[in-house]
């Protein structure tokens, strides 16, 4: 392997298992589904060769469930679904987010509701992924839409699950996940990787969720020699239920605030023209780079546009995109959905500029046209 | 374990095809690939279950490629649920039926309700929704086709794949023989449940499955049968083995015909003398790259697994412990 990378013919799906790989992922637990099998099928065979585990689980639920317990023995644990499969994680997201485990779950977005439009491209799992679990909860979503960074953030993804002890969703897409590009990976020693935090006082002295100023106790693994318990119910810092206000408020308020305070190390949006921009494009996944030729063509014909491409959906970059909504005269957001961003962007807009929605949903890909007519138009 | 009942038509013994019904409920101009085998075993399932039925249908490829319209070929009102819970819909139609025909507002008998679903949707995540409408005893029909993998994704294996086999999540290379686990027996699993109906079956043996499915349908309670359907872009083979593979898996002991009525097992095919298993793998791509210690595992294992068949067939018909009250009657006998 040479010091410059590796320059590779891969799609969308194989550059997650790259990146899963780079990231230190030794462990895999999925079922086939359309359009995320590529990732079961190319782990399948990357995996034992690196000394990782490949299982395939009787169905999504059981994949999740594995996950968790792979990655509390202490191994980087990845599943990869698509919406029916999502859905079914939905208990067992809810359990990671509470128990605090680190883990990356891959949803390849479909046509949907129920089975769909499997082969099609869709973007309707946005605020499923934000809300699909019951009860309050905090959430990290990062959605690719270039198959080089498919690569960077499943290893983000990892990094951040790693670093905040919470489940990570990569929502990819159909289009982004069968997109065959030439890229180059880069050399393993610049591929930035993180541990998790792990306890280093005498066990007699660990106490598993004691609140820290990150807000992310260090976790030991099964079989370190520490006691621990780990559970859905709500628990105290030792990790036993408890149903006292007084330690359910401090609790749940910690899962949140480890969140809240890391807002920098976690959001990020890519800014294209939109330096003195009169027409601001908000979008993400593979409408992106549609909109990201739509808006070049508008420059050219003397449309001041630019773009904001949200790579952090939730936490929903707020901040970045505030001092946006204040300057400009209107803003697009062109989605494969019934506009479930718009929703939010229209949500801490506030009347500050005009929200305007593009949607398809008929399982096509916005073309550049359709944007730069709409742009036209506004 | 009579608790169901049997069947009640005694005429599954005798056969001729020109008894078999002339009306096609699954029709040609479907999408399924060249030589499946599944398309086989659909069409003679559903001719002997007959004009009255409904049938529920859990993803996977028959219902990919025969529900698109206008290339839809089920004659049956039939629906397409999702991937786990075709059995739990099929209870609830059987039960809304119940319902509704005691309430006097359907005229009786009612028609004939029909769960199917392929291995992944029956034996790895409908698995539960299976185990409960068994429990429950529902009067329906489970059928289960069997093609080994997950086909409709591109073969994926799934827990109903065999010992050996090649699937793109079970790649044989240095460290891997291909699937390492062995089948699941979904039958025993269904036995195991005391339902009067549980069988195997084959579209290589249409009379076979004709009369088992026909059973199943008369049968009062729950029935679960799983169906063999040779897939040749799954298993690699050629297209026009598909029958002739049928066959041979049941020649070979891999996949025997019986049923279990009530717990009671009886082969309904039994080859005079069995093939040697290489002569089932041979002509299958997805078996290309075992070696002789496999080749003669899986021979061990399947004669195994035969012989233990043979027994419970054979297995004598067990003297009834004398109830409390029969000791009475015995008692004033003498």
């Amino acid at each position: 392997m040479s010091d410059t990378g590796r320059v590779m013919l891969l799609q969308g799906n194989e550059a997650v298992v790259e990146g899963a790989l780079a990231a230190g992922c030794r462990f895999f637990a999925g079922y086939p589904i359309t359009p995320a099998t590529e990732i079961s099928e190319v782990m399948s065979v990357r995996l034992p060769a690196v000394g990782g585990v490949f299982i395939q689980m009787e169905d999504e639920i059981a994949s999740l469930g594995a996950v968790i317990g792979a990655s509390l023995a202490g191994a980087k644990a990845m599943t990869a679904t698509s919406g029916p499969g999502f859905s079914l994680m939905q208990e067992n997201l809810g359990f990671a987010v509470i128990a605090e485990v680190p883990c990356v779950i891959v949803n390849v977005m479909r046509g949907g509701p129920s089975t769909g439009l499997p082969t099609h491209v869709s973007q309707g799992d946005v605020q499923q992924a934000r809300w699909g679990t019951h009860g309050d909860h905090p959430i990290i979503v990062l959605a690719p839409a270039t198959t080089r960074e498919c690569f960077d953030l499943t290893v983000l993804a990892f990094n951040l699950s790693e670093k905040f002890r919470i489940p990570v969703i990569l929502l990819s897409d159909e289009v982004v996940a069968h997109t065959r590009e030439k890229i180059t990976l880069p050399h393993p020693r610049e591929v930035e990787v993180v541990e998790r935090l792990k306890p280093t006082m005498p066990p007699e002295w660990y106490i598993p969720y004691e609140d820290t100023p990150r807000g992310v106790p260090p976790m030991a693994s099964f079989g370190d020699g520490y006691r621990y318990h780990v559970t859905g119910l709500i628990h105290d810092v030792r990790g036993f239920p408890t149903e006292r206000p007084d330690e359910i408020v401090p609790f749940l308020d910690r899962l949140f605030r480890k969140i809240h305070q890391h807002l920098h190390e976690i959001c990020r949006v890519e800014e294209f023209l939109t330096e003195e921009a009169d027409l601001l494009v908000v979008a993400y996944g593979s409408v992106a780079r549609s909109a990201k030729r739509a808006v070049r063509e508008a420059r050219a014909r003397g449309v001041k546009a630019g773009l904001v491409r949200l790579i952090t959906l939730w936490p929903f970059p707020r901040r970045w995109l505030e001092p946006h909504l204040r300057r400009v005269r209107a803003v697009l957001v062109p989605e494969l959905n019934r506009g479930q961003i718009s929703r939010e962007v229209s949500r801490i807009n506030q009347g500050l500029t005009r929200v305007e929605k593009l949607n398809r949903i008929d399982g096509r890909l916005l073309t550049p046209e359709e944007i730069l007519g709409r742009l036209m138009k506004m | 374990m009579d608790k169901f009942g049997f069947a009640q038509s005694q005429k599954f013994d005798t056969y001729a095809s020109r008894l078999l019904p002339r009306e096609e409920y699954f029709t040609s101009g479907h999408r399924s690939c060249q030589g499946c085998g599944e398309a086989l075993a659909v069409r003679w399932v559903c001719k002997a279950i007959g004009k009255d039925a409904i049938i529920a249908h859990a993803t996977g490829c028959m219902e990919i490629v025969s529900s698109g319209m206008p290339q839809t070929s089920w004659m049956h009102p039939w629906i397409h649920v999702a991937f786990e819970n075709t059995a739990a819909v099929a209870a609830g139609i059987e039960t809304g039926l119940k319902i509704l025909a005691r309430k006097g507002k359907i005229p009786e008998p009612l028609p004939a309700v029909v769960a199917m679903g392929g291995d992944g949707g029956t034996s790895d995540i409908g698995l539960q929704a299976l185990s409960g409408a068994l429990e429950r005893g529902h009067n329906f029909t489970y059928v289960c086709w069997d093609n080994e993998a997950y086909m409709n994704t591109g073969i994926q294996r799934s827990s109903s794949t065999p010992y050996g086999a090649m699937t793109t999540t079970s790649p044989p290379g240095k460290r891997s023989i291909g699937q390492a686990t062995w089948k699941k027996n979904m039958v025993a699993i269904a036995v195991a449940h005391g339902i009067p109906y549980v069988a195997t079956a084959s579209p290589s043996y249409v009379f076979d499955l004709y009369f088992k499915v026909r059973k199943a349908i008369e049968t009062p309670g729950p029935a679960y049968i799983h169906v063999l359907s040779v897939c040749p872009t799954g298993w690699r083979s050629a297209t026009d083995l598909s029958v002739r593979l049928g066959r041979l898996a049941v020649e070979t002991g891999v996949f025997p015909l019986y049923e279990v009525v009530n717990g009671r097992y009886r082969l309904t095919v039994q080859p005079p003398k069995l093939r040697p298993v290489i002569d089932y793998l041979k002509p299958q791509g997805r078996f290309r790259h075992l070696r002789k210690p496999e080749l003669d595992l899986i021979q061990r294992q399947t004669l195994a697994a035969y012989e233990l068949l043979l027994a419970k067939c054979q297995a004598p018909y067990p003297e009834f412990p004398v109830l409390s009250h029969e000791e009475e009657t015995i008692a004033e006998g003498a």
